[in-house]
């Protein structure tokens, strides 16, 4: 066909022009020179012109002013203006324009016509743009070119037919009589048309399915027709007869056995026929041919000597050399993983190592594959695998690896210790990327393992040591230092080597954390409030504390210099009971204060609580130097939400009375329930549960009997001095504590709430615990 | 399949053909996030993409050209390769040892070899030899009204 020279010229025009604004020039003069030329009404070059809009349009230009000119063209008598008019309301109109309509009617005089190929270009139209109404009106046409004696037309109005299902679903009834005629041509044009026609009719209709299911030993004998009978130069693709066709065949035959269970026989056979005759895998085309084959073999419930002959199969594409193959073998294997997983499991070897193929489309689905295999009995080989992944894996994977080493970590952790030491290379590798709530599960986690933290601490400091940048194991390891800095001065650890760590050290340490521009605002928190911590652990450096702490009494960030300023006055007002705490009783009350800044982190006050309960107990007794069980009761820089009203309840996030009272409470032997106060119909009952042998808890009930709600309910408890010996208890923080005490036999309580708009405060000794063993 | 796009290495668009109605202004934005992703994929590097729902099946052809489809889920991805490569044999076929400029000069051509090809995301024709005569044909009859309407003309200059 002779070029359009003048459309040839222009494009060379265009190119030419060095610059965007020399092309745009050059578009503008042409455009001009178009629209003038469409409002001619009769002109020889016509074509010419609407390719040439045409070309414009795809460098991106706009080329609406063309839109009546394709309508035109598409009515005008000559092919080849018919042609250029098709094309071009192909690519100018879509079924939103309204100009589309206008054609309709030349569509439907074209699907008339007597010239095969005029038929064809509207056929081709309909298909590409045809809005709903459109097909409507022209879908019995269709339905009679479905029928009509010329294969050409045939396909190419099985597949408008196509286009007018996926539009209108209720045609579909239409042409479900003639697609199945269809299926006995003998031309693969028409034929593949068909498959695709009633792939769509069953899909759109489940009544359909009922109706073709007769037609699958039919499509049966026409694949293994295929796949057997000799060699066909025209459907040939590389050795394989027609892969279109029959890649379609299997599609069907997926659709229909899914939904119907028809025995699948002639399936296995044919499988078996194409496994043998496609085992080429140096082709592409083979294997996409096996590929679907597989696809449908696992989708449809076939029996389990099939399946693994079809998961074999994608094991065998996983040591392929070509990467796309590799690639959608994955693909595959990842939508069978939870049914098959056993079989998946065999290949784990030939995944893992795709974990280190260079290509990024492979490695992210090795990855997922590997994390669905992860399981109790290979957990320590694959999270090798992953650990070494994570540190060498493109930065847009990382999170997603840490997410799932996380994940697996937790579900098949063969041991406390590995776990830990697990989630610790994470964050040292990849501490950016992981999510926020990793801080306060693996600060649980820590807290859990008792008898590893010496060497958490440990461990942790030294990561510290090496690296401040990464914010959650900073978070963790200041959490960590501040609670268990004891053991880490101590300096000797049965696992690891000891390093002689100074009380200076650590202070460096934390310091550079807290003036580091890489730490965020909640990282300075963690470690403002660990050096506080600290200030109750350490002997010599108290003066370095309290300067580092005042520092921060004028910072800018609010909640430093709250957190500051509280610290400050409690090194003034209650310095004298610094000393006088046992260890335990402080890090349990510096426990319940630090889950609360690293979970909840509100502003840390509550004066006013710590004011009453020293009142409290200052009432009964007087206030003495070594008093350990002051000290288990205060100071308690306990978190509230900023009310002073006797939140305590707000603390604990609506957690029951109950449970507050435990945490303020040390525990005392066994007694079955007794009542301490009753009025107006609230009760306050106290009763103790033995949980271990070093170990008690007890639990103060209170209940509302009467009809309106209780508001600001309070209930404080202190205790009198008391000589504590602590065992080495850390306390769960659901803080139900557990201490062993020796005798201890009274208890104040002072319980104030309103009722009715009226406050009442209260206030009640108890004196006699029956039970009371020891 | 979605859309098949084909674009040169320096972002520019050749040819575009579009299986499911979109708006313009959704349409440069696939371009471009086409163009974005695939430009930027190191060389020997797997076919196959992911892009929000659907599947992108690249091929670089022609040193400079690449053929890029977008795919449904459950559109088979090696076969989609298979469907370029046709489509590239079949312009091979027709210009004659085909280059990118035959297809910038000859764009139209190349959507009429492509609408003998595909249709509504579907393969129309599985034979080679098939498309290549109906195209053929049509050009003949094409070409046949050009000369009939200069037939006049050149009686008339004798």
């Amino acid at each position: 066909m002779s070029p359009s020279v003048p459309l040839q010229e222009m494009i060379r025009a265009i190119r030419s022009a060095r610059t965007q604004c020399e092309e745009r020039g050059v578009i503008q003069r042409e455009c001009a020179t178009i629209r003038a030329q469409f409002r001619q009404a009769d002109n020889e070059g016509r074509s010419h012109n609407l390719a040439k809009l045409l070309y414009v349009h795809m460098l991106g230009y706009p080329a609406h002013f063309g839109q009546m000119e394709c309508v035109r063209m598409i009515a005008s008598p000559r092919y080849s203006e018919k042609r250029v008019g098709y094309l071009g309301a192909m690519m100018l109109l879509d079924e939103k324009q309204d100009a589309s309509l206008l054609i309709t009617n030349s569509i439907k005089n074209d699907l008339a016509n007597s010239n095969q190929y005029v038929q064809s270009l509207a056929l081709c139209t309909l298909a590409c743009m045809g809005s709903a109404e459109m097909c409507r009106d022209l879908a019995p046409e269709i339905n009679r070119l479905l029928r009509a004696s010329n294969s050409y037309i045939k396909k190419k109005a099985a597949l408008c037919a196509v286009h007018i299902v996926r539009k209108v679903q209720d045609l579909g009834e239409l042409f479900a009589p003639s697609a199945r005629c269809l299926l006995t041509e003998k031309n693969h044009g028409v034929l593949h048309g068909a498959v695709v026609l009633i792939t769509e009719l069953c899909e759109c209709n489940p009544e359909s399915l009922e109706r073709f299911r007769k037609t699958v030993p039919d499509l049966v004998q026409i694949m293994k027709g295929l796949v057997i009978s000799g060699y066909s130069p025209d459907h040939d693709v590389a050795g394989i007869s027609d892969p279109f066709l029959q890649v379609r065949k299997c599609e069907i035959m997926k659709l229909i056995l899914t939904k119907i269970d028809t025995n699948a026989f002639n399936l296995i056979y044919v499988f078996t026929i194409q496994v043998a005759t496609n085992t080429d895998s140096t082709k592409t085309v083979g294997n996409a041919v096996l590929y679907e084959t597989v696809l449908t073999v696992l989708d449809i419930k076939s029996e389990s000597g099939l399946r693994v002959l079809a998961v074999n199969i994608l094991g065998r594409f996983l040591l392929n050399n070509d990467r796309n193959i590799r690639y959608i073998a994955m693909i595959s294997l990842q939508k069978i993983v939870g049914t098959d997983h056993n079989a998946v499991q065999r290949h784990r070897g030939t995944i893992v190592d795709c974990l280190k193929d260079q290509d990024a489309s492979v490695k992210r689905r090795a990855l997922e594959l590997s994390l669905a295999l992860v399981s109790a009995s290979n957990i320590r080989s694959m999270m090798k695998e992953l650990l070494s992944f994570l540190s060498s894996c493109p930065p847009e994977l990382r999170s997603q690896t840490a997410s799932g080493i996380f994940i697996a970590a937790e579900r098949y952790a063969p041991s406390q210790r590995w776990h830990i030491d697990t989630i610790l290379h994470v964050l040292t590798t990849a501490g950016g990327d992981v999510r926020d709530e990793t801080v306060p599960n693996l600060i649980q986690l820590i807290t859990n393992t008792s008898e590893l933290h010496c060497y958490t601490v440990h461990k942790l400091y030294r990561a510290l040591h090496n690296d401040i940048s990464q914010q959650p194991l900073v978070q963790v390891a200041c959490w960590c230092i501040g609670e268990y800095g004891d053991l880490l001065l101590r300096g000797e650890c049965q696992e690891m080597e000891p390093v002689q760590v100074t009380e200076d050290d650590v202070l460096d340490v934390l310091e550079a954390v807290l003036q580091s521009h890489m730490s965020s605002p909640s990282t300075r928190g963690f470690a403002l409030t660990a050096t506080m911590k600290l200030s109750t652990r350490i002997t010599e450096n108290v003066d370095r504390i309290r300067s580092i702490v005042s520092i921060y009494g004028s910072c800018i960030d609010v909640e430093l210099q709250q957190r500051a300023v509280e610290y400050n006055a409690l090194f003034k007002k209650y310095d004298h009971m610094r000393y006088s705490t046992e260890w335990l009783g402080q890090r349990f009350l510096v426990f319940v204060c630090s889950t609360f800044s690293a979970g909840l982190s509100p502003p840390i006050c509550g004066f006013p609580q710590v004011c009453d309960l020293l009142d409290l107990l200052g009432g009964s007794e007087p206030p003495l130097q070594s008093s350990p069980a002051l000290g288990s009761t205060a100071p308690l820089p306990v978190g509230t939400a900023g009310t002073a009203g006797g939140d305590l309840l707000d603390l604990l996030g609506g957690l029951e009375p109950t449970a507050i009272m435990t945490v303020l409470l040390s525990v005392f032997s066994v007694a079955p329930t007794v009542s301490v106060y009753d009025k107006d119909g609230v009760t306050v009952t106290l009763s103790c549960e033995k949980q271990s042998d070093s170990g008690l808890s007890i639990t103060l009930t209170a209940s509302n009997s009467t009809d309106s709600d209780i508001r600001g309910f309070t209930l404080q408890a202190a205790v009198p001095k008391v000589c504590i010996s602590a065992s080495n208890k850390i306390l769960a923080v659901h803080l139900k504590s557990s201490f062993s005490f020796q005798v201890n036999l009274k208890m104040r309580l002072r319980i104030s709430y309103t009722s009715q708009g009226s406050a009442v405060q209260d206030t009640v000794q108890v004196d006699s615990f029956p039970g009371l063993g020891h | 399949m979605r859309f098949l796009l084909l674009f040169s290495r320096q972002g520019k668009l050749r040819l575009q053909k579009w299986f499911t109605p979109l708006t313009d202004r959704e349409k440069k934005k696939v371009i471009r996030d086409m163009m974005m992703l695939v430009l930027a994929r190191p060389a020997r590097s797997c076919n196959f993409l992911q892009w929000r729902d659907l599947k992108i099946v690249y091929k670089r052809w022609y040193a400079s050209l690449y053929f890029c489809a977008g795919l449904e889920d459950h559109d088979n991805e090696l076969l989609a390769l298979e469907v370029l490569h046709r489509y590239v044999e079949l312009l091979d076929k027709y210009f004659g040892n085909v280059c990118e400029l035959d297809i910038i000069f000859n764009f139209e051509k190349a959507y009429f070899i492509l609408d003998e090809f595909l249709m509504e995301g579907e393969i129309l024709e599985t034979s080679k030899v098939a498309v290549g005569v109906s195209l053929e044909e049509a050009d003949t009859l094409q070409e046949g009204e050009a000369k009939e309407a200069w037939r006049p003309l050149s009686a008339g200059a004798c």
